[in-house]
C-alpha cells in the first residue's frame, strides 16, 4: 500500500525559501501566484492490512521522523487503488 | 581534564575541536565514532561541526539514531557537559536535548564569517570562565542556524536565563543587523534547564588562536578544563 505523506513548515512559521520561489514567479509574470509555500514529499511502500492501518504507520512514521514537529506539519494521503489492488492480491 | 570529540560521517571540524583542546589547552582529547558505544571516560563532550550523516532529511535528524548519542543522553542526563557546536548544535535539537528547531537562514544564504556575540550566561559548564556580558569576535559557518522555537518556549527560555549567548553589534547591541540568520532574539546558542547542555552555531573552536583572527573563543572549552580543575591549564594564544 502507498503512503504519501507532505511535510510543509508550519503557516506560523516563516518559509524563506517559499517566498523567495514566490518572488521569481512574480518575476516571471504569474502574479496571481499570491502565496507559494516549499516542503518535503515522501512515498511510502506499507505492507499494512488496511488503509487505516497504513494511515496509521504513515503517521508515526510522520511524527517520529519525517517532520519536526516544532516547525512542520504534515498531511497523509493513501493510495485507495493501490490498497485495492493489494487486497485482491 | 579529558574531551571526547563525537566524529559523524560527515563532521569536519572535529579535528578543529580536537586541535583546541589537544594542542591548545594542553588536555587529553579524543575523537569518538558515532558507531562507538562508549564516551572512554570523558569528562566534557563536543558535538563537533559539519554536516553529520549529509544534513539529509533535515540537519542533525538522522545523527541522534547514531548509536553514540544512546550514550550521550545518558552523559548529559547525569549532569555531564556537552557541548553542541553549529551542526553539533542542531543534533542536540533533533535529538531532543535542547528545545527549538533550526530554518533555513532568513537571507537563504549560507553565511561564512566573522559574528559578534555577547555572553549572556556565566554558570554553565562552557562560560564560566567568561566575564558576564563579554563579547567574542567568532566565526559562523552555516545555512541552517536561524532559530526558532514557539513563543511560549522562547519566553521560557528567556525567563529562565537559558540564553546562553546573542548576536550583537561590535558595541555590544543585539540589533536585527547584527543577527545573521534571523534568529528568534538574536539568539546564537542555548542551554537546557538544568544548563549543563549546551549549543551554539558560532565555531568557538575555530577561534583558539590569533593567527587565524581571534582567539575569543577559547574561553568556552577553558570554562570546562576551569570546572574540571585540571593542572597545565594555562595558555599562551599564539
Amino acid at each position: 500500500m502507498r503512503a504519501r505523506v507532505f511535510v510543509t513548515l508550519k503557516p506560523s512559521v516563516f518559509d524563506p525559501q517559499g517566498t523567495t520561489v514566490g518572488e521569481a514567479l512574480h518575476t516571471l509574470g504569474y502574479t496571481s501566484v499570491t502565496d507559494v509555500r516549499q516542503g518535503k514529499y515522501f512515498e511510502l511502500e506499507i505492507d499494512a492490512a488496511s488503509v487505516d492501518d497504513a494511515t496509521r504507520i504513515a503517521a508515526e512514521a510522520a511524527d517520529k521522523l519525517l517532520a519536526n514537529p516544532v516547525i512542520e506539519s504534515y498531511r497523509i494521503e493513501v493510495d485507495q487503488a493501490a490498497a485495492l489492488a493489494g487486497a485482491k492480491r | 581534564m579529558k574531551f571526547a570529540v563525537v566524529v559523524f560521517p560527515g563532521s569536519n571540524c572535529d579535528h578543529d575541536a580536537h586541535y583546541a583542546a589537544s594542542q591548545v589547552l594542553g588536555q587529553e582529547a579524543e575523537l569518538v565514532w558515532h558507531k562507538d558505544t562508549s564516551l572512554r571516560g570523558a569528562d566534557a563532550v563536543i558535538l563537533p561541526g559539519g554536516f553529520a550523516h549529509g544534513d539529509y532529511l533535515r540537519t542533525g535528524a538522522i545523527a541522534r539514531f547514531s548509536p553514540i548519542m544512546q550514550e550521550v543522553k545518558r552523559f548529559a542526563a547525569a549532569g555531564g557537559p556537552v557541548l553542541g557546536i553549529c551542526n553539533g548544535f542542531q543534533v542536540l535539537l533533533e535529538a531532543g536535548l535542547l528545545p527549538g528547531a533550526m530554518l533555513r537562514n532568513r537571507s537563504l544564504h549560507f553565511r561564512c564569517e566573522f559574528v559578534h556575540v555577547r555572553v549572556e550566561q556565566v554558570d554553565t559548564p562552557f562560560t564560566l570562565a567568561a566575564s558576564p556580558s563579554q563579547l567574542l569576535k567568532i566565526p559562523i559557518a552555516h545555512g541552517e542556524g536561524n532559530y526558532f522555537a514557539p513563543p511560549d518556549v522562547v519566553e521560557r527560555l528567556e525567563r529562565n536565563r537559558q540564553v546562553v549567548f546573542r548576536y550583537v553589534t561590535p558595541a555590544g547591541e543585539p540589533t536585527d543587523e547584527a543577527n545573521p540568520n534571523g534568529s528568534v532574539n538574536n539568539i546564537a546558542g542555548i542551554c537546557n534547564e538544568a544548563r549543563n547542555v549546551v549549543g551554539l552555531m558560532p565555531h568557538p573552536e575555530r577561534a583558539c588562536e590569533l593567527a587565524v583572527g581571534s582567539a575569543d573563543g577559547l574561553v568556552l572549552l577553558q570554562s570546562a578544563v576551569r570546572r574540571f580543575g585540571t593542572a597545565g591549564a594555562t595558555v599562551s594564544v599564539r
